[in-house]
């Protein structure tokens, strides 16, 4: 491509020069990221990696500083960069050294992350480099300074990198409030996103900036080369390791120079590490990356990666962003993707050439992620995405950003809301919602007003509102962001004095499962699992082979809806089931011959008894999420028919409940009626576990609790107080209180995907197909192998094979 | 060392057992009950808990006092007992008695009014009753066992005390459970925190250790107290003393 006339005028001589230099010419879409820059115009980049998106962004940033004059008067912060992930901000710092050392530019640039050290911070604060690049909980850091008003007073430009990947949630609520924030300090400022393909550019757009809709497309890639892997082992009827195909996985790396192997799960990742090294007879460098490996050994993968000395990672969505590895020409998706937008997102981890298809190989783990990957290859050719619904800004994240106002200036009442409803997610906030956040973060926001004396804001004769005291400012900025995780502890060998080398971490909810003794998977290892000492679980090598793999809690993303349509309707045509393995297709035609197909639009229900028990199964595929909901609320209402409702079981595809008595004869149009959605959700909510959950995580980013603070918690437990003590007091005398609400809001949304269960509902009503059965279904026979490896933990390996064996006869014959 | 007696649970939840010879009854409230003496005793209620935190910024809901009081005023209607004590840090400080609010003061009074209401001194209310109504005392001596707040730092016979906050935790294959508990060996009895927003220590920290001989056992709270016994108790990640 040559340089355009035009493309020379944008770009000043040294810039041209460096172009070609490098044998380069500026792309389509980095000039126009340059004319959209010179009209002052806000603009979301979405481009396929490897086009030198990043670079586009930087150019007008690069261009401006260098062309400026000598400068007078003190230094100021002229781009901000904004990236989900501390790695990527430093790597960026590194490729942006490049250009401007070549070009030998007058630029000073620097990354700020939470393992940036004290000095530097300090140093940044006094005197600001000319392009900072950090994250966003950095950012409401920096809302939450004093003087953070003159600090970016003149911040000419911010670029949001992975924006696709952070805009839909708490994190992106908060981001897009700091947004709001920089604007109203710097009113000519540019906002840039970045982002890869995404099924709705117009919404990520709209979040990013309230202007215009501008936005650059790059250049499409070459269109991916897509494969579902046919093993020449039958597909398993219910699982999640894909075992059966490892051996050919094995060989498809061997083809490959570089493969990144996904999954779904950490367990899985450790699953199919060892499983590889088992098969490993040429010695392949073959590493693992999830988030529980310490971040030593991750930055150990990452660098090897980087060296190009690795044949495979096998990875968790850890590798779903971040640094771009050059070597690698092969992706990997081992058991479903549960969505074709994640699909891509893997996909486009392959090859870094714009001009090379990426290739990607999926494996499914079982019958029905046989359908799934299927719908998914043909999603991704179509190249249809799949979204996240646009979703409102949660309160608990305004309040926290409301309090940082507070901590950095004092501020007006009504300028505040107008600045807060410029951020997108906050657009349809009404005033009394706004003033009740305001009053939370002033007073607790409770029914009983004993607490004005104990204000957090005041107001002062100047008419503003400020913090009382330094001290609760302080205690504020300790507590910044809203990321809230589990609680985990450090997985240790056991030392000759207290505990020894740190092998990595795990969410104490894992080890709760274990009982000393247990062998354990963990860093491609076994290991015997002794017990649990303050933070430390200790543990030591073992000789097992076999390890005790305990529950390994099935995918971490529930379906997507729009796979789901997709799964449906390839099930109701029969034409589309050439494509499928043989097997596959027998079971399918079994199914339709035994009981019926789910069609596009309808509900398939199938009752049939054994033993004792009674079964009722439902085919939604809706999602693990939605389809858990509705088993729950069923049962409440099987319970009330009087059937006796035993146990539940909900996977992505189908649920299953059991019960001392048939089920055959109830009406199910009531027992599914749409008002399930209202008192019996409300009642059964308040009183589950989730909604404690929530509550916690709503009261740690509102500031109703401080995080713990490392080295806080070691003694009196007895003076402190939990989470779950002032939900349930809360719950009792003060039911209407804001963070209440913010829990339910996000418990319905994210735990129990309560909107997808209504339309789940809405669509099925009148298009419930009951089939009354003798024994089980074809299709029912995964739900039930799931449902014995539940129920019985001391059965051996060879009486659940056994057992399985008898379910697939039952069903087949 | 004779083994610990462990009745029957009630229907009520409640279960009797010997501490020391003397019969008492542990509630599912997390009382405790001596029959005879129609005694009911309550440990570490740390009223005002919630606007002591208020104080110093961090601004917990308003409505422990109330739902603890809610809690006493029940236990109170279901076993009408002659005398109440009230087993030390009764107050979560010095300055709570001046924030609790007049509803609240009123029903402290009420109480005082209608049975005997005994405030054994706390570390946190060394001052006991105050203006509130009631008398004050450092121990109360009753059927053979010794009512104080602080227990005795060894393995002592026929103590009732509070301070520690005992619960346990267990696990299963669900997951993990935290619950307040009554902790006993036989020979002494510490009793479950009763405020609404009081913490809990866990019976297997160190500060447990040397108080009990043989190791206790941890009676639960629930829907009825259920016994559990020393070695299926798990840690906190965060309570053990490294």
């Amino acid at each position: 491509m040559d340089l355009s006339a035009n493309a020379s005028n944008l770009l000043p001589p040294r810039f041209r020069d460096w172009f070609v230099e490098r044998g380069w010419s500026a792309r389509a879409h980095q000039r126009a990221m340059i004319e959209k820059a010179n009209a002052g115009a806000d603009v979301l980049l979405v481009a396929p990696t490897g086009g030198g998106k990043t670079l586009a962004g930087f150019l007008p940033s690069l261009i401006d500083l260098a062309e400026r004059g000598p400068r007078n008067g003190p230094k100021s912060l002229h781009t901000l960069y904004i990236s989900p992930l501390k790695a990527l901000a430093v790597d960026v710092e590194r490729n942006l050294l490049t250009p401007v050392r070549e070009m030998d530019l007058p630029i000073v640039v620097e990354s700020r992350t939470g393992d940036t050290g004290q000095a530097r911070r300090q140093r940044q604060k006094n005197l600001p480099p000319d392009i900072l690049l950090t994250t966003p909980e950095q950012l409401a850091l920096f809302c939450a300074w004093e003087g953070a008003r003159d600090y970016f007073e003149n911040l000419r430009c911010v670029v949001i990198d992975e924006i696709h990947a952070i805009h839909g949630s708490k994190r992106g609520d908060l981001l897009s409030l700091g947004l709001a924030r920089l604007r109203s300090f710097a009113p000519h400022l540019r906002c840039v996103g970045l982002s890869a393909t995404v099924d709705d550019p117009a919404g990520v757009r709209r979040w990013l900036s309230d202007k215009g809709d501008d936005i650059v497309l790059g250049q499409p890639g070459a269109p991916p080369q897509l494969e579902v892997l046919l093993s020449e082992n039958r597909v398993p009827w219910a699982g999640h390791t894909a075992k059966h195909a490892m051996a050919e996985v094995y060989e498809t790396i061997k083809t490959a120079r570089t493969t990144l192997v996904f999954v779904n799960t950490r367990w899985q990742a450790e699953f199919a590490f060892q499983e590889l090294w088992r098969l490993n007879d040429d010695n392949l460098p073959i590493a693992l990356h999830h988030g529980s490996l310490s971040a030593e050994q991750r930055r150990r993968v990452e660098a090897a990666m980087a060296r190009d000395e690795l044949r495979a990672v096998v990875c968790t969505s850890t590798l779903d962003l971040g640094i771009d590895w050059g070597s690698v020409d092969l992706v990997i998706q081992l058991a479903a993707p549960k969505g074709s937008s994640r699909l891509v997102q893997r996909i486009g981890r392959a090859n870094h050439r714009l001009d090379e298809a990426s290739r990607a190989v999926l494996v499914p783990a079982s019958r029905f992620e046989m359908l799934e990957c299927q719908a998914a290859v043909e999603a991704v050719a179509e190249n249809a995405l799949d979204g996240d619904p646009p979703r409102t800004g949660a309160r608990d994240v305004l309040a926290q950003h409301i309090m940082g106002c507070a901590c950095s200036e004092p501020f007006d009442l009504q300028a505040l809301y107008a600045e807060v409803t410029r951020a997108a997610p906050y657009a349809d906030l009404t005033w009394e919602a706004y003033e009740q956040v305001v009053d939370f973060v002033s007073t607790g926001g409770y029914a009983l007003r004993t607490y004005d004396r104990f204000r957090r804001l005041i107001r002062g004769s100047d008419g503003l509102w400020r913090v009382r005291t330094e001290e609760m400012a302080r205690r504020h900025r300790m507590n910044v962001g809203v990321i809230v995780t589990a609680q985990t502890l450090n997985i240790r060998l056991p030392g000759r004095r207290g505990s020894g080398r740190k092998i990595g971490q795990a969410e104490e909810t894992y080890f709760e499962q274990l009982s000393p003794g247990d062998s354990f998977l963990f860093a491609g290892q076994v290991w015997r699992f002794e017990g649990v000492e303050g933070s430390d679980a200790i543990v030591t090598h073992s000789t097992d082979t076999e390890p005790k793999v305990p529950s390994w809690g099935g995918a971490k993303f529930p379906l997507s809806t729009y796979l789901a349509k997709r799964v449906r309707r390839m099930m109701s045509d029969e034409t589309t089931w050439s494509r499928l393995p043989p097997d596959v297709c027998e079971w399918l035609f079994a199914q339709k011959e035994h009981s019926s197909l789910p069609g596009e639009d309808d509900l398939l229900i199938e009752t049939f008894s054994r033993g004792k028990r009674h079964f009722m199964v439902c085919y939604p595929f809706e999602g693990r999420l939605a389809h858990a909901t509705l088993a729950m609320l069923v049962t409440r209402r099987l319970d009330r028919a009087g059937v006796g409702p035993i146990g539940y079981l909900a996977n992505d595809y189908a649920l299953c409940v059991w019960a001392m008595r048939p089920m055959d004869g109830l009406d199910f149009d009531a027992l599914f009626q749409q008002d399930m959605l209202g008192d019996d959700l409300e009642a059964w909510l308040d009183e589950s576990f989730m909604m404690k959950r929530a509550f916690k995580e709503c009261a740690l980013i509102a500031g109703l609790i401080e995080r713990r603070m490392p080295g806080h918690e070691k003694n009196s437990r007895q003076v402190t107080f939990s989470a779950d003590l002032i939900y349930d007091t809360l719950r009792r005398h003060d039911p209407e209180h804001l963070l209440l609400s913010c829990a339910r809001e996000d418990a319905a949304r994210g735990l129990l995907d309560v909107a997808r269960l209504g339309d789940l509902l809405t669509r099925i009503s009148g298009r419930i197909r009951v089939q009354r059965l003798a024994h089980l279904s074809p299709f029912a026979v995964p739900l039930l192998m799931e449902i014995g490896k539940e129920r019985a933990p001391g059965t051996s390996a060879a009486d659940m094979m056994l057992e399985d064996a008898a379910l697939i006869d039952e069903a087949m014959s | 060392m004779t083994a610990l007696e462990i009745g029957a649970a009630t229907d009520d939840g409640a279960l009797a057992i010997r501490v020391a010879n003397v019969e008492v009854v542990l509630r599912a409230s997390g009382a405790l009950w001596l029959a005879q003496q129609r005694m009911l005793v309550v440990a570490d209620l740390h009223l005002e808990k919630g606007s002591a935190y208020a104080a110093r910024g961090q601004l917990l809901p308003p409505y422990d006092t109330r739902e603890t009081l809610d809690r006493l005023e029940r236990e109170v209607a279901a076993l009408a007992p002659r005398t109440v004590v009230l087993l030390g840090d009764t107050l979560h400080d010095r300055e709570a008695e001046s924030r609790i609010a007049l509803t609240e003061r009123t029903r402290i009074a009420a109480l005082a009014e209608c049975l005997r209401l005994i405030w054994i001194c706390g570390n946190h209310d060394p001052d006991g009753a105050g203006e509130l109504g009631g008398e004050t005392a450092t121990v109360v001596e009753v059927a053979g066992l010794t009512l104080r707040h602080d227990p005795s730092p060894y393995p002592v016979v026929g103590e009732v005390a509070g301070h520690l906050h005992p619960c346990i935790r267990i696990h299963g294959p669900a997951g993990g459970v935290r619950r307040r508990c009554f902790a006993s060996d036989g020979q002494r009895l510490i009793l479950p925190a009763f405020g609404a927003y009081a913490g809990g220590l866990n019976l297997r920290d160190a500060a447990f250790t040397s108080l009990f001989d043989p190791a206790p056992i941890g009676f639960g709270l629930g829907r009825r107290v259920t016994p559990v016994a020393y070695e299926h108790l798990r840690p906190d990640r965060a309570a053990l003393a490294r």
